[in-house]
């Protein structure tokens, strides 16, 4: 495939403690011959500081993600709620500058999320890859909610050579990240991802598979200090045929 | 109930969670009513109806005034009386006029939120009035001393042998946890109870401005029962529960008892508007509608908040929210309770005192998709974030949590600034060796951190970043970014 190269958003937790998630994304683009940049001033996109109210340093993130990007004609992301804020949430934290807001709503329509952009965008649901084993898929709130993705990634796996999707019980009750609620309300937080636990172990599958790695490092941190032998999974890593180095 | 100062959100959730008879109920609850709930939706023939609902309320909110005249001219007609009450006391104060002028001694009670928002009970009480429940949930939680923890299902939090117990301790009777046997023991000293009893009193379902009449919705007979046979009756309402037109009132009621039970129609549904006359003789010899504010006009005012007040109280937000789920209903120290509670309690008594409320969701949004009329409560949840960050004037809010503030004043520059960005993660990265255990993983860290590590592992920032491993391993014979940008925009 040619033309304007996709631009990379990698989640500033990706970035930082998930690289192989980033690198297992470049692997499937690279088997699909998308070409790809990579705006290396990319920070974070603000979340954390919009959903605690600071709508202020949020808007100071996304005035730099807007700058990063600026030149950007595709900009695909491995995580759906940083997609979600900047799409739904940028326009809103300009409140009294129409040109911001304006290039915030422009950056919004062009950013997408990693499954979002394979299956509406490319229109690709085979990419070829290999993975032998069963997996359960957990529908994170952002992605399915808030941007209403959940049949693409259910899609790409379903042809994924060996691997078998189960899917668990509520599949799309929330897993209990919510950002700092984590770590402000721990009996909660704690609380909401054993049941999702629960649902994962119940359907007896080898791996959890996710779009978003917040709710997979909440659940994968969990389920280490439970003990648990399920292994968790960005899409991007089972989509590159690689099992993920990290648990 | 003491006056010793309530349990923090925290520690009443931690309770809840504690409980495997409270999370075996909330449990069942969620699995039928909020399943049920998003089922009825997905499947109904009129899809555009919730949205239709959702219009004429907030059509409603922006002529309140004039529906709300013409609502109480239309009460009034019909020989009812109608008090508009700007604060809780003197809802209160009225509804005591009233009693006391009628020489009341007993008043039997339709389950009304309204009425435990404004506290009416210990104001009767004080006047030496009995104040018996008839609601069954409700008189459950009142013979128990205990505290609503469901909109809908006041005694979820109770099974039935703890209510068996107290049936046996209060009413005298064998003990028994078979439903039927302690509703009929209910059933029995209510009817003494309504036999007796001087005035009635309620809260309002909806109100309908055009046939000027309220709607009360009951499973159990008692608000028949209670808004018929007393001499008097008081109907509390807030000012939002106004619909224009008996054809959205239609629709309203519609939505009510499938968001609320899953009901085409409650088992009952009494329309009232005035007392007992020659046509109509069964009914109160007065009617009194109190109308109250109580802090809704700040909330009209106020368009980021305004549509918290389409809320019809169906209590279908409870039964899908996974963190009421969880800690259930006491944690809100409010009658109102779950996500709506978590918005609405705040705006109508104060953002700080409440700031657990605003902050101790996960903002996942199921409660935006189930709910009947279409609210947003996660976004409100985010603005209601937003005044506790700065503080706000009009809401009469101060800066929640100063720290925090400036905490994220620094993350503001380093996310502004990727040297600096860069900088702090390699510094991070040298700061959590001594933390990082043989299984990879971070299992123990200090102070608000421990609150991820308490019963969670956090892997490693990793020793390479990926913007790291770009530039080593993948940049290389790619367009670098700029190129290639100029070349996308040619």
């Amino acid at each position: 495939m040619t033309g304007a190269p996709v631009s990379l958003f990698i989640q500033c937790l990706v970035d930082s403690m998930f690289p192989e998630v980033g690198e297992a994304m470049v692997r499937v683009f690279d088997r699909l011959a998308v070409p790809l940049a990579y705006p290396e001033g990319q920070t974070c996109c603000g979340q954390p500081a919009y959903n605690s109210g600071y709508r202020r340093e949020a808007a100071a993130a996304a005035r730099h993600f807007i700058e990063v990007f600026a030149e950007a004609e595709t900009i695909v992301c491995p995580s759906g709620s940083c997609v979600h804020m900047v799409r739904h949430h940028y326009p809103e934290l300009f409140p009294g500058d129409p040109v911001m807001a304006e290039r915030a709503r422009a950056i919004g329509a062009r950013t997408f999320e990693f499954s979002e952009y394979l299956v509406d965008v490319l229109r690709v649901t085979d990419v070829m890859a290999e993975y032998p084993g069963t997996v359960t898929y957990h529908d994170s709130c952002h992605l399915s909610r808030g941007l209403g993705i959940a049949r693409q990634p259910r899609m790409l796996l379903e042809n994924v050579r060996g691997l078998e999707l189960i899917e668990m019980a509520n599949s799309d009750t929330c897993c209990g990240f919510g950002g700092t609620f984590s770590i402000n309300y721990p009996e909660i937080s704690v609380a909401m991802v054993d049941e999702k636990i629960t649902n994962i172990l119940a359907t007896g599958a080898d791996a959890v598979v996710g779009c978003d790695i917040s709710c997979l490092m909440n659940i994968g941190g969990r389920l280490s200090r439970r003990g648990e032998k399920v292994k968790v999974l960005h899409l991007a890593q089972v989509l590159a045929g690689v099992e993920g180095e990290s648990k | 109930m003491n006056n010793t100062n309530p349990p923090t959100y925290r520690s009443a959730a931690a309770a809840g969670i504690a409980s495997p008879r409270l999370q075996k109920s909330l449990h069942g609850l969620q699995d039928r009513f909020g399943k049920g709930a998003m089922e009825i939706w997905a499947t109904m023939d009129d899809r555009e109806m919730r949205h239709r609902v959702k219009d004429s309320r907030m059509n409603t909110f922006a002529h309140l005034d004039i529906i709300l005249a013409e609502l109480a001219k239309n009460v009034r007609a019909r020989g009812g009386q109608v008090h508009f009450a700007a604060t809780a006391q003197e809802a209160i104060d009225y509804t005591l006029a009233v009693a006391k002028k009628n020489k009341v001694k007993r008043v039997v009670k339709g389950k009304s939120m309204t009425s435990a928002e404004i506290n009416i009970d210990p104001a009767l009480e004080g006047a030496s009035i009995e104040v018996v429940e008839t609601d069954l949930g409700e008189y459950i939680i009142q013979l128990a001393g205990d505290k609503p923890s469901h909109i809908i299902a006041p005694c979820i939090h109770l099974d039935r042998n703890q209510i068996g117990e107290l049936f046996a301790e209060k009413l005298g009777i064998d003990y028994s946890n078979d439903p039927p046997t302690l509703t009929m023991a209910a059933r029995s000293a209510l009817r003494e109870k309504m036999l007796g009893a001087e005035m009635g009193l309620t809260g309002c379902n909806l109100a309908c401005a055009e046939t000027g009449q309220i709607s009360l919705v009951s499973n159990e007979g008692n608000i028949r029962m209670a808004t018929t046979m007393p001499p008097v009756l008081v109907a509390l309402m807030g000012m939002e529960r106004v619909v224009a037109t008996l054809d959205e009132h239609r629709e309203a009621l519609h939505l009510l008892t499938r968001g609320a039970a899953l009901q085409k129609l409650s088992t009952y549904v009494s329309f009232l508007g005035g007392p007992a006359n020659a046509d109509d003789p069964d009914g109160p010899k007065e009617f009194h509608l109190v109308i109250i504010d109580n802090g809704r006009s700040k909330i009209l005012a106020d368009p980021e908040f305004r549509e918290v007040l389409a809320c019809i109280r169906c209590g279908a937000c409870l039964n899908i929210c996974p963190v009421y789920g969880k800690i259930g209903g006491h944690a809100y120290n409010s009658p109102y309770c779950g996500p709506i509670g978590a918005v609405v309690t705040p705006l109508l008594d104060g953002i700080n005192k409440h700031a657990d409320l605003c902050k101790g969701e996960t903002l996942c949004g199921a409660c935006k998709d189930i709910c009947t009329v279409e609210i947003d409560l996660p976004r409100m949840l985010a603005a209601l974030r937003h005044k506790l960050a700065y503080g706000s004037d009009r809401w009469n809010t101060r800066q929640h949590n100063p720290i925090e503030a400036y905490v994220y004043s620094l993350w503001k520059l380093l996310v502004s600034n990727s040297f600096l960005y860069r900088l702090s993660l390699r510094l991070g990265w040298l700061l959590q060796r001594p933390f990082v255990k043989k299984n990879k993983m971070i299992s123990k860290m200090a102070g608000l951190a421990d609150g991820w590590t308490a019963d969670r592992d956090l892997p490693p920032l990793a020793g390479r970043t990926f913007t790291d491993l770009w530039k080593r391993k993948y940049a290389v014979g790619r367009p670098s970014a700029s190129k290639a940008q100029k070349k996308g925009g040619s």
